[in-house]
Formats: C-alpha cells, sequence, structure tokens
C-alpha cells in the first residue's frame, strides 16, 4: 500500500511541533524513520494512525485522500502500528489476544481462528502457543502475536516504533526476516527507530527527521555518517566557560550495577562520580539515564551490584537517607513525580524546607524574584507553565546540597533561561558537589558538563572527560556504532 | 446420619446457596468488565422487598421476579451512569446506594411486613427425583435451585467460549488497548452492570419468594449482598470458584445451624463471618504472589504453593477505574 | 462561595422532593412526616439531648474519616473500628464495676477504646500498605470479623447470667456511667470532647505541617519522597487516627449512652460518618452541621412509626438521597468544568 503525507503541519498551542513534513512511502517497501529525541517521529507516528488529528496537510493512500479521526478508523483503512509498550491483554490467552477486536471483520469461530494463527505464524516463522497466556511471554513473542494479528487483520501499512528494544538478538533476526517476507509479499513498513545498525540492514530509503522538519531523504546503501549528520546538528559554540575543576572526593560509586526499569534496564554499569564534576548523561531517552538518575538517588533498588553514597552504602536504604546525606533529585516530570498539585509556591517551601509558613512565605517570594517564576506565592503549582514549574523545582534544592541529581533540566525554557540555570547550578553546587544530569540536548552537555557518559540500550558505552569528547562519536555512540 | 438426613441437608445446602450464586454470578460479570457494585447489599434487599410486594398485590411470582430484576437494574445503572460517565468514584456511588437501598426497603416495605404470600414451589421432575438419595436433592428444588445451577455452565460459557465474553474479559484488563481495537469499553461496561444488576435482583426475588420467603424489619439476608462481593474476591473471578465458594458459605451455615445442637461451644458467628478473613486472605495472597521474594519462597514448599495457585486470582486490572477517551 | 451555596441548596431541593415523592406514594402527607421530624428532634430539650447524643460520636467518626480521606485512603473499617472501641471500654468497664474511683476507670476505659480502635485500624493500614490489600476490602472484612467478635462476647464470655440475648451484656451500675446535668441526657464531657475534637482537627489538618504532609500524601504520593516523606508512613498514621477517633466513639456509646455492650452498638454511625463526609464534600467545616442534620432526621424518624405508621427508615433513605444528589451535583460539574477545558 502505497501512502504519502503532504505537508503535515501540527501545532500544540504555540509549539510549532511538526513543520510542514512531507514522506512517501512506496508499496513493497522498507521506509526507515530516524531523529533525534523531540524531532517529531512519535507525534508524525501518533497522527498516522489516528490517534492524533493534524493542524493541515494531506494524508494520501493508494493516492486517493484519506480523512481519519481515531485508531479503529486507522485499523479499518489497512494501517497497523506495533508499539514500544504492548497494547494487549496479560490475563487471557495468546489466542484470546489474537481475536479480540472490532477493528475488523471479527470470527468468533475459535478452530478457525486458531487456524489463522498457526498458518500466519507459519508464514512468518513465529512459533506462539495459542493457549498459553500472553503475560507468561517475552517482550519479544508478545510482539510477534500483536504482529500476526496485524497481518491477520490485512494491514498493508505496518509501523513499528523502536521494535527491536527489549528483545533479544534471536527475536530480532526473526523479526527481520519476517519483515523482509512480508515486504516481499507487497506490503509496506515504517521503521520508527534511532539504531543506525538496523535501519542500514533493513531499509530501503529512509528520512531523517530533524526539530519538526524533513533534514533529508536517502536511499539504500546508506552513509552512516551522513545520516549522524542529517540527525544532529553541527557541534556547537559551548555557551559557557568550561573551566576545568580538579575533581575532589569520590561522591558517588556504581559497583557492577544492574536494574530493570525504563524500556532498557541498566547492565552492569560501573562507574565513580566525583565531587566537582559536572556529568552529563548522553543518550536517546530511555536507554538507562532516568534509571541511573533514581538509582543514585535511592529512590530505586538495584538488582545486582552496590552502590555508595559519602562511602555508605544504600542498599536498603530509601531517597530520605540520600536526602539527608544532601542528595537531591529533580524528575522531568515536573508534575507527576516533582511537585504536588493543588500546592501553592508557599505549601510547597513549607514542606521541603520544614519550617514556619511565615518564613516559607518569605523563602517564596525571594525564590520568585531570584529564579524569575511567574507566579505568585499562592499560585498553585499546576498553574504554572512547564518552564515555571521547572524553576520551582530548581528553586526548591536546598542551599547545603551535595549532589544533584537532574533530569532534562532546562526541557521547556529558553536559551537564555538556560544558561542562567547553568550558571546557577555551577555557581552554587559544584564547590560543595556534583551535578549529574541528563538532556535530550548533545550541544547541552558539550557545553556544560565536564564528563560525559553516554548510554545505550541500558549501557555505559562511552566515559570521557569532555575535552576528550568527538562530537560524532558520541552522536554515533548513542546510536549503537 | 441416615439417608434422609444427609439428603435434606444436601437439598437445603443448594437451596440456601442458589440466591447468592446468582448474586456472586451478576457481580462477577460486572466486575470482569472492570466495574464495582457496592450497592449490592442494599440493592438484594430492595429488590426482595420489590418482588414480595408485587408478587403480592399481583398474586404472580413471575412478575415479582421480573419487577425485582428491573429495581436491580436500576440501581446498578446508577452505579454505571455515576461512575462511568460522572467521574464519580465507583465505590462511593455503590456505597451510598447501598444504605439508601436498605432504608428505602424498610420504608417502602412496611405495610407489607409479616404477610404471607406467593411463593415458588418445588417443582419435582418426575422419574429423576426417585432416584435415592441424589434424586430429591437435584431434582425437587424450587425453580430458583434450577436457575442458579444452570447459570453456572451458562456463565462460565460466555465469558470464556463467545466473542463478546472475551471483549467483555478484554474491556475489564485493559480499556484503553480495546478501545484502540474498536470496542467502546464504557458501553460494554454500562451494559454488565445491568446485566449484573439484573441478577442481583432475581436472587433477591429468589429470597423474598423462596428461601427466606415474605418481608420483614430485618428480612433475614442482612449482609449477604457483602457476602456475595467478598466470594466474588474469594473466587478469583471466576465463576466456577465463584460458585464453588458460594456453596461452600451455604454448607457452613447450613452446618453451622444444625451443628449447633451439637457443639454449642462454637459460636455460630464463626461460620457467619468466615468468608471474610477468607477474602482478605485471597487479596494478600494475588499481592504477595506478585513478589519476587515471596515466589522464590514457595518454590521450595511445592504443597503451599498448590494451594496459593488456588486462591490466586488477579482481579481485573481496570477495576473500579473510569475509562476517559481523550 | 455563591456557587457553593447555589449547590447546597440544588442538592437539598433534589433530596427534598425525591423524599416528598416516596412519602406521597406510600400514601402519608410530605408536610405531615417533615413537621413530625422536626418535632420529634427539636420539639424539646429532652429530644434535642437526644439529638446531641447521636450527632457526639457522629461527628468522632466523621473527624476521624477526614484524616484518612487526607492521605485518598477509604477507611470503609470505621464501622469495626468502633466496635472494637466499644468492647475495649466495656472490657475495662467490667474490670471497674466494684472500684471505689469509678471516674479512674471511665477515663481508662475511653483510652482502652480509642486504643483498641487504632489498633483495628492499623491492621486494616498494614493489609494496605504491606500487603496491597485495598482498605476498602480490608475494612470490610474486619468490620464484619468485629461483628463476630461482639456477637461471640454477648453471647459468651460476657452474657448476662442466665439467659445470653440480644439485648447485650449486663447494664453497668450508675457509678460507671458519665454524669450529665440535670434533665439533659447528655454528658457534658462527651460534648466537650466532641467539640474539642472538631477545634483540634481544624487545627492539624489545615494549620499544622502535619496536616500539610498529610495533604502531599493524598494528592501526591509519588512526589513525597522528594520531600521526605514516606507515604505509607503517613498513611498509617492517618488511618491510626481515624481508628482512635472511632473507637472513641464507640467507647462513648458504652459508657454515656448504652451503658452496656448490645450488638448494634455502633448504631451504623461509622458507616453514616462515611455520608456525612462525603455530604461535605472532604472539608472540614461543613461536617458539625452535617452531622447535626443527619442526627436530627435519625431522632425525628422515631416519632414516625407511631404517628404516621411509616417506618423510621426514611431518615436513612433522605440521608442516601441527600449524598447521591450532591454526587449528580459534584459530577455535573465535573463535565462542565471538563467540556470547558
Amino acid at each position: 500500500m502505497q501512502i504519502e503525507l503532504q505537508q503535515i503541519h501540527k501545532r500544540f498551542g504555540d509549539v510549532h511541533v511538526l513543520q510542514g513534513i512531507d514522506l512517501k512511502v512506496d508499496a513493497g517497501t522498507i521506509h526507515g524513520l530516524v531523529g533525534e529525541n523531540g524531532a517529531g517521529k512519535s507525534t508524525l507516528m501518533k497522527i498516522l494512525t489516528g490517534y492524533l488529528s493534524r493542524s493541515s496537510g494531506e494524508i494520501l493512500i493508494e493516492g486517493r485522500r484519506a480523512d481519519y479521526t481515531n485508531p479503529a478508523a486507522a485499523a479499518g483503512l489497512g494501517i497497523g502500528m506495533l508499539y514500544q509498550e504492548p497494547q494487549d491483554f496479560p490475563p487471557l490467552t495468546v489466542l484470546d489476544n489474537f481475536i479480540v477486536g472490532r477493528d475488523s471483520h471479527p470470527d468468533n469461530d475459535r478452530g478457525r481462528q486458531q487456524q489463522r494463527l498457526s498458518e500466519l505464524g507459519a508464514q512468518v516463522h513465529f512459533q506462539l502457543n495459542g493457549s498459553s497466556i500472553l503475560g507468561s511471554l517475552t517482550v519479544g513473542e508478545r510482539q510477534q502475536l500483536e504482529f500476526l494479528r496485524l497481518l491477520g487483520r490485512n494491514a498493508r501499512l505496518l509501523i513499528l516504533d523502536e521494535p527491536t528494544t527489549g528483545i533479544s538478538d534471536r527475536q530480532k533476526e526473526r523479526l527481520f526476516t519476517a519483515l523482509r517476507l512480508i515486504r516481499d509479499q507487497g506490503r509496506t513498513i515504517l521503521l520508527v527507530s534511532h539504531k543506525l545498525e538496523e535501519i542500514a540492514a533493513l531499509c530501503d530509503r529512509v528520512t531523517i527527521l530533524r526539530h519538526g522538519r524533513v533534514a533529508g531523504e536517502e536511499t539504500a546503501p546508506f552513509h552512516i555518517p551522513r545520516l549522524l549528520e542529517l540527525m544532529f546538528d553541527q557541534a556547537p559554540e559551548s555557551f559557557l566557560q568550561t573551566d576545568r575543576h580538579l575533581p575532589g572526593e569520590r561522591l558517588i560509586c556504581f559497583e557492577n550495577v544492574s536494574a530493570s526499569g525504563e524500556r532498557t534496564g541498566l547492565k552492569a554499569c560501573s562507574c565513580r562520580i566525583y565531587q566537582g564534576e559536572v556529568v552529563g548523561l548522553a543518550g536517546l531517552s530511555g536507554s538507562g539515564q532516568g534509571l541511573f538518575l533514581r538509582l543514585a538517588a535511592a529512590l530505586q533498588q538495584p538488582l545486582q551490584g552496590s552502590i555508595r553514597f559519602h562511602d555508605s552504602p544504600l542498599a536498603g536504604q530509601d531517597h530520605r537517607a540520600v536526602r539527608k546525606m544532601g542528595g537531591c533529585f529533580l524528575p522531568a516530570n515536573r508534575l507527576e513525580e516533582g511537585l504536588i498539585t493543588g500546592f501553592s509556591l508557599v505549601d510547597h517551601f513549607t514542606l521541603a524546607r520544614g519550617c514556619s509558613r511565615n518564613d516559607a512565605w518569605t523563602e517564596a517570594t525571594a525564590a520568585i524574584s531570584r529564579f524569575n517564576i511567574r507566579a505568585t506565592p499562592n499560585s498553585p503549582a499546576e498553574s504554572l507553565s512547564g518552564g515555571n514549574q521547572q524553576r520551582l523545582l530548581l528553586s526548591l534544592i536546598p542551599e547545603t546540597a551535595s549532589l544533584v541529581l537532574l533530569e532534562n533540566p532546562t526541557r521547556g525554557l529558553d536559551v537564555a533561561s538556560a544558561k542562567w540555570v547553568w550558571d546557577y547550578l555551577r555557581g552554587h553546587f559544584r564547590n560543595q558537589g556534583a551535578l549529574i544530569f541528563s538532556s535530550a540536548e548533545l550541544e547541552e552537555i558539550m557545553a556544560v558538563a565536564d564528563r560525559i557518559l553516554v548510554f545505550f540500550d541500558g549501557r555505559v558505552v562511552r566515559d570521557l572527560p569532555i575535552d576528550q569528547v568527538d562530537y560524532q562519536d558520541v552522536a554515533s555512540a548513542m546510536t549503537g556504532n | 446420619m441416615s439417608d434422609l438426613s444427609l439428603s435434606i441437608l444436601l437439598a437445603s445446602v443448594l437451596a440456601t446457596a442458589a440466591p447468592l450464586i446468582i448474586a456472586a454470578l451478576g457481580e462477577t460479570l460486572t466486575e470482569k468488565a472492570g466495574v464495582i457494585n457496592l450497592s449490592l447489599d442494599g440493592s438484594l434487599l430492595l429488590s426482595a422487598m420489590v418482588a414480595f410486594m408485587v408478587a403480592y398485590e399481583s398474586g404472580s411470582v413471575t412478575l415479582g421476579f421480573a419487577a425485582a430484576a428491573a429495581t436491580a437494574a436500576a440501581i446498578a445503572a446508577l452505579v454505571g451512569i455515576f461512575g462511568i460517565y460522572l467521574g464519580q468514584l465507583q465505590v462511593a456511588v455503590g456505597f451510598a446506594l447501598t444504605l439508601m437501598c436498605k432504608d428505602l426497603a424498610y420504608f417502602l416495605g412496611n405495610p407489607y411486613s409479616r404477610l404471607q404470600g406467593p411463593q415458588l414451589i418445588s417443582m419435582k421432575i418426575p422419574g429423576l427425583a426417585d432416584i435415592p438419595l441424589i434424586g430429591p436433592v437435584l431434582f425437587q428444588q424450587p425453580l430458583a435451585v434450577y436457575l442458579s445451577l444452570l447459570l453456572i455452565p451458562l456463565v462460565w460459557w460466555y465469558l470464556y467460549r463467545t466473542g463478546r465474553g472475551l471483549e467483555l474479559r478484554a474491556v475489564g484488563e485493559n480499556p484503553e488497548a480495546a478501545y484502540t481495537r474498536g470496542i467502546d469499553p464504557r458501553r460494554k461496561q454500562l451494559l454488565y452492570t445491568l446485566a449484573g444488576g439484573a441478577l442481583v435482583g432475581i436472587a433477591g426475588a429468589a429470597f423474598s419468594l423462596g428461601i427466606k420467603p415474605g418481608w420483614g424489619r430485618p428480612q433475614g439476608i442482612e449482609g449477604i449482598g457483602w457476602i456475595a462481593l467478598a466470594i466474588v474476591i474469594f473466587g478469583g473471578w471466576h465463576p466456577l470458584k465463584v460458585a464453588l465458594g458460594a456453596l461452600l458459605f451455604a454448607l457452613l451455615q447450613v452446618i453451622g445451624i444444625s451443628a449447633q445442637g451439637i457443639w454449642p461451644s462454637i459460636p455460630a458467628q464463626v461460620f457467619q463471618v468466615a468468608p471474610f478473613p477468607l477474602m482478605i486472605l485471597a487479596l494478600l495472597v494475588v499481592n504477595l504472589l506478585q513478589r519476587e521474594t515471596i515466589r522464590h519462597w514457595l518454590q521450595q514448599r511445592p504443597g503451599l504453593a498448590l494451594l496459593a495457585a488456588q486462591l490466586h486470582g488477579a482481579p481485573p486490572r481496570a477495576l473500579g477505574q473510569s475509562f476517559k477517551p481523550d | 462561595m455563591k456557587r457553593h451555596l447555589f449547590d447546597t441548596l440544588l442538592i437539598l431541593t433534589i433530596s427534598l422532593l425525591f423524599t416528598s415523592l416516596l412519602v406521597t406514594v406510600v400514601g402519608a402527607s410530605p408536610a405531615d412526616a417533615f413537621h413530625h421530624l422536626l418535632n420529634g428532634s427539636f420539639g424539646s430539650w429532652s429530644k434535642f439531648s437526644r439529638v446531641l447524643n447521636v450527632w457526639i460520636p457522629l461527628t468522632l467518626c466523621s473527624l476521624g474519616l477526614l484524616y484518612a480521606f487526607r492521605t485518598g485512603l477509604w477507611n470503609i473499617g470505621v464501622e469495626g473500628q468502633m466496635l472494637l472501641g466499644a468492647i475495649g471500654t466495656a472490657g475495662v468497664m467490667r474490670l471497674g464495676v466494684d472500684s471505689a474511683s469509678p471516674l479512674l476507670f471511665l477515663l481508662l476505659a475511653l483510652i482502652s477504646g480509642a486504643l483498641l480502635g487504632a489498633l483495628w485500624a492499623l491492621l486494616a493500614g498494614w493489609l494496605k500498605t504491606r500487603g496491597g490489600v485495598h482498605e476498602i476490602f480490608a475494612g470490610l472484612g474486619l468490620n464484619f470479623v468485629a461483628m463476630g467478635i461482639i456477637l461471640w462476647l454477648i453471647f459468651g464470655p460476657w452474657k448476662r447470667p442466665g439467659i445470653a440475648s440480644m439485648s447485650g451484656t449486663e447494664p453497668f451500675p450508675r457509678e460507671l456511667w458519665f454524669p450529665t446535668l440535670e434533665g439533659w441526657r447528655v454528658s457534658p464531657f462527651a460534648l466537650t470532647l466532641a467539640v474539642t475534637g472538631i477545634l483540634f482537627t481544624a487545627w492539624i489538618l489545615n494549620h499544622s505541617r502535619f496536616g500539610l504532609k498529610l495533604k502531599a500524601v493524598g494528592h501526591n504520593p509519588r512526589a513525597v519522597p522528594l520531600y521526605g516523606l514516606s507515604a505509607q508512613t503517613y498513611m498509617l498514621i492517618a488511618i491510626v487516627i481515624s481508628g482512635a477517633l472511632a473507637g472513641l466513639a464507640g467507647g462513648l456509646q458504652v459508657s454515656s449512652i448504652y451503658h452496656r455492650l448490645i450488638p448494634a452498638i455502633s448504631s451504623g454511625y461509622g458507616y453514616l460518618g462515611l455520608l456525612v463526609v462525603m455530604l461535605a464534600n472532604f472539608k472540614l467545616l461543613p461536617i458539625p452541621f452535617i452531622a447535626l442534620f443527619f442526627a436530627a432526621l435519625n431522632v425525628g424518624s422515631i416519632q414516625l412509626p407511631m404517628m404516621m405508621q411509616l417506618d423510621s427508615s426514611l431518615s436513612g433513605v433522605i440521608q442516601g438521597a441527600c449524598v447521591l444528589s450532591a454526587l449528580l451535583v459534584f459530577g455535573l460539574r465535573r463535565l462542565k468544568a471538563g467540556a470547558k477545558s
């Protein structure tokens, strides 16, 4: 099935997320879609599968305009998507999961459906037992079932979103074989991935997105450096003086730590962070950076290995112990994980500082002016814009913190504000401790950090001081090379 | 014990269990779809009263049953609409309703206290009822008992062997995914809330027009609704286990009454409250089994592991939450 | 403020209309019914003191529930906590039957009632935080177990000499009754307790740091570790306070109202308290007034069987109708707010 996107725009309020995307995918091809975090990939996919409406532009299927407004309608037109998070029913059996749904002709004869399942499975070499409980299957197998289900629903365009995350190498090979098989049958596949090697191995064409626009289109065979060039901005001028600091005592120590969480977990991570360091965690989102930060904050416990903070082991401790020792964590999901809905700024300061309301009022007023927070002391947290919520979180960091862990700290802030934030953070906390932060913007890390840890697929693949880092090398490490 | 008294014992167990089975199976359908109908206790009382009232006034038992089903379905509809469409907590609405329906039943039923009304009579199936021992137990019972026994395989078959039953289960497990697949979770949830409610009404009628005939204050079935809720949980939301739980409870009740004569020192209260600690235990087991350390510990004790597996029946994942399509 | 007033009037109107319809359907006059309800509760000092006797334990239970709701917990187990409080109080009072310092025993009895209620609540709390059992089911289950324990006591170890019956245990001697003022049947001590409870709760929940912490746990249990709080710890503290207040209420039922232990010692005030708090939309200020309203309904409806051949459960119907109307009005407001955004 041939599909064409013409000048797709998408605005969320003032934010212009997709700025005129043109994409043409021919039938019987595997087409790749790559881009950094925030490039617009997932928004585009949500529009294509009917979850979001487009602000303007056209979608053409087989040359004819298609206007659909919900996922079921998209499915009816032959568009099927394999999500990163499985959209299935774990307590039900494999066969049940295969059958249930109104997104195509329902057939309630279990015998016939079982046969279909077996036939489709044989076609693409997937072995699945119809009576197993879905929840007992591995992620890869659940993905295989969804694949078969979409085939059974006559999906002619199959969209796969980061399909190889969390599956074994053997399952990956099986998946690739299956994709090639159905491509040769004439179906169309859109592969969204940040793993350039896989893109190179599978795709016939690749579209590169950057900042909501199409940065380029390439045909196989691919030249990976060229793809990287199109994906990432050029190495920028650093906007801050990276005055090198000599590291002091050992602050945080990870010894062969493995943990589960995010999509990839964290595998056999060992590293030491010293006082005075500003460490940037680079990597595409969900590669383990968030987990690293939460482990250091003792918000989560590792499955294996040990973590020491100020030389005390964190095993069996929770975040309160870390706080007492001077640690502090700022999550990326500000409202869900960091702030209290319904609480005003004064309330937050009362809670955070453990002081009287009057003192909290003073602190809140001071924070508003110092951090330029667009709010009054009585404004409820949820009424603040994203950027101001971030400033509030920053203002709540205790003055005496010796380890500040930040997840995407300048998300939603403009360049000037981001600069101010880094001036504040580095100026204040570097002398008395360390800063560890994750960021979706590689340029930010390059400009601000003393040291960089690159995460890919749950492992730290690079651990270098900033002056030994080559931008292209880091970018390529982030994508698995 | 002689043949005859064993027969009578078993027959009364089936009779006692019948309304409980019907109500619990109804609630199983509702909860499998993700809705919890906490108004069960009050609803049972109110529909029992309505059944008696209508049957008394009209002389027709059938009409009584129909009215009861309609009443309980209407109560359930309130839980459904408030919970599913008005964004209120299902447990809040259900709780308020259970109290109000109880009082409503007493209030409206006042003039019908201690009256004699039409009843379901034992239906004897000719031939089969003459089989020694099991004959009178299984084939000489009021219609309600046959209905309850029939419901068990029916509900099982509907849930696990039909397409609609599959959709019902899917909605209760993952309404978002069901929505993605073109199913309307909210409509389904409302539908099964009503269906479950209707069954509860029939159970209520089975009481006041059969097992515990008539009306009074107290009527004698106070608390049965809570027991039905407990049994649904204890039975792991599976119709066969739920029915078994109901039969077990009925057995305990019947034994409790007759054992009082033999062992007066064992308080009857033990039998009355038994379902509830069991319900808590079942929930505890479900949650503990989700922990790695416990699973590891159990692996070394296969006997306990088997027992735990029987008690294990996880609730429908979306139970009690409202689904909002965005 | 204006919106609250409008909503309150709307709720009252809907409930009154519903009730009037109901009364008409059974062939009686709504005006008469309301007249008797009013007269039966406010018609004389003696009747009003009965209302106060209901208001006191009802308010205490409702206050306790507010603590639990602040942390997001539905403490349906409040009934069982009241029962355990009654048991604890009765137990200690039994020890003090022939003592020389009855007042001391009364005070100790109340304290042990609060303690037992708190412990019963702690059990439900543990089942929730350590065992993952939802507090609604743990609470419900424990309610029935508590009921079983009371029945066992009344028909077993604590039964009246000679006959064990539903009329409860042997009544306590007058020395072990909380003293009341001339003509009133209300114990001023109990009244003071209730009022103190209101003031104390108002201060704690709305003006103390502890109250702020409870609220934080209720609003966002995921974020509170970042502020040095353990959500589980505060949930346990809240439910224990809830149980203590319920236990106190149960103890007052035994020591100043019924003067013995009966199966229905809770009079359903635990569950009724939940209705009070729901109608108050989980805020403190309306609670004493709603509780007074509910108490008046309960006491006033006693007249109905005698005067109008109506069952006294009409009060329960009105109370339930109020809560349901409130849920309807709140729900519609939410829909309206949702449609706007």
